[in-house]
């Protein structure tokens, strides 16, 4: 059952991932987007990772996409022709890429270690948002404080990029 | 627990080799970034089934710094599209060749 609950997932998260990249029409592939990151929640949730999947719809799905969205009307661009003339590299590389991961897969020798039992505690608190607070709060203090940073420095860059003017005085 | 962790690490490489192909293949700006997004995406799926293989936490919380640094790369990449659009009309990448040699 399981098995069959991620595999339905994953056809959808690779089919939508597909559609952005092939689909015409900007508007179309951050739709598609949209159907990819709820289908991602919810392979969170089957891995016990409730918090993570609602962030990942209020985030992902609920600001950045809306962002994407307001661009793509803002700028209302014309239908264009899709692809460059890098499709030989870009064909290249997925090719390299895919085999690799084909024959990674085929041969056993990367295979995952089976984890050690440890305390049955830690292993049924995976997934709880408290738990993954305190870990946030305790161990990982100080990236979470460089991520504040890099949001401020996000925040400065994009009002100072998108002031009038900006481009004009070389 | 009971699918394989090294099935969601096909599934993860799958969809990164997409995004990869759409950032070298796509013309337009826009789809280019939102292939980046597949791309983390691809990354997080692998850390969340780790972290619920390994039961450990640290690869949730490392998807919760991806996401962060998702935010402020879409932020800045979105005003820099904004602001190439208003100085050249256009958001197709082979329009700019500024820096190209």
């Amino acid at each position: 059952m399981a098995t069959f609950v991620f595999l339905y997932f994953a056809t959808v998260i690779v089919t939508a991932a597909s559609l952005v990249v092939v689909l015409r029409n900007p508007i179309y592939s951050a739709l598609s987007l949209l159907v990819m990151f709820f289908h991602v929640a919810g392979l969170y949730v089957t891995l016990h990772a409730e918090f993570l999947a609602a962030i990942q719809i209020i985030v992902y799905a609920g600001a950045i996409l809306v962002l994407y969205l307001f661009v793509v009307m803002l700028l209302n661009v014309k239908r264009e022709e899709r692809y460059n003339q890098q499709g030989t590299v870009a064909l290249f590389l997925g090719v390299v890429l895919l085999t690799e991961a084909v024959l990674l897969a085929v041969s056993r020798s990367f295979a995952v270690a089976t984890p050690d039992p440890g305390p049955e505690g830690a292993a049924k608190a995976v997934g709880n948002t408290e738990s993954i607070g305190e870990v946030l709060y305790s161990t990982y203090l100080f990236p979470f404080e460089i991520a504040s940073l890099i949001l401020l420095v996000a925040m400065i860059g994009a009002v100072i990029l998108s002031k009038k003017g900006i481009m004009e005085s070389k | 627990m009971s699918v394989p962790v090294e099935y969601y690490m096909v599934l993860s490489g799958l969809v990164f080799i997409i995004g990869l192909v759409g950032v070298l293949v796509r013309k337009n700006l826009i789809i280019i970034l939102l292939s980046i997004e597949l791309m983390l995406n691809a990354t997080n799926i692998n850390f969340v089934a780790f972290s619920s293989h390994f039961g450990n936490l640290a690869g949730q919380v490392f998807v919760f710094f991806a996401l962060t640094v998702a935010a402020a790369e879409v932020a800045v990449g979105l005003a820099i599209i904004i602001a190439l659009y208003r100085h050249h009309a256009s958001i197709n990448v082979d329009d700019f060749r500024l820096l190209k040699w």
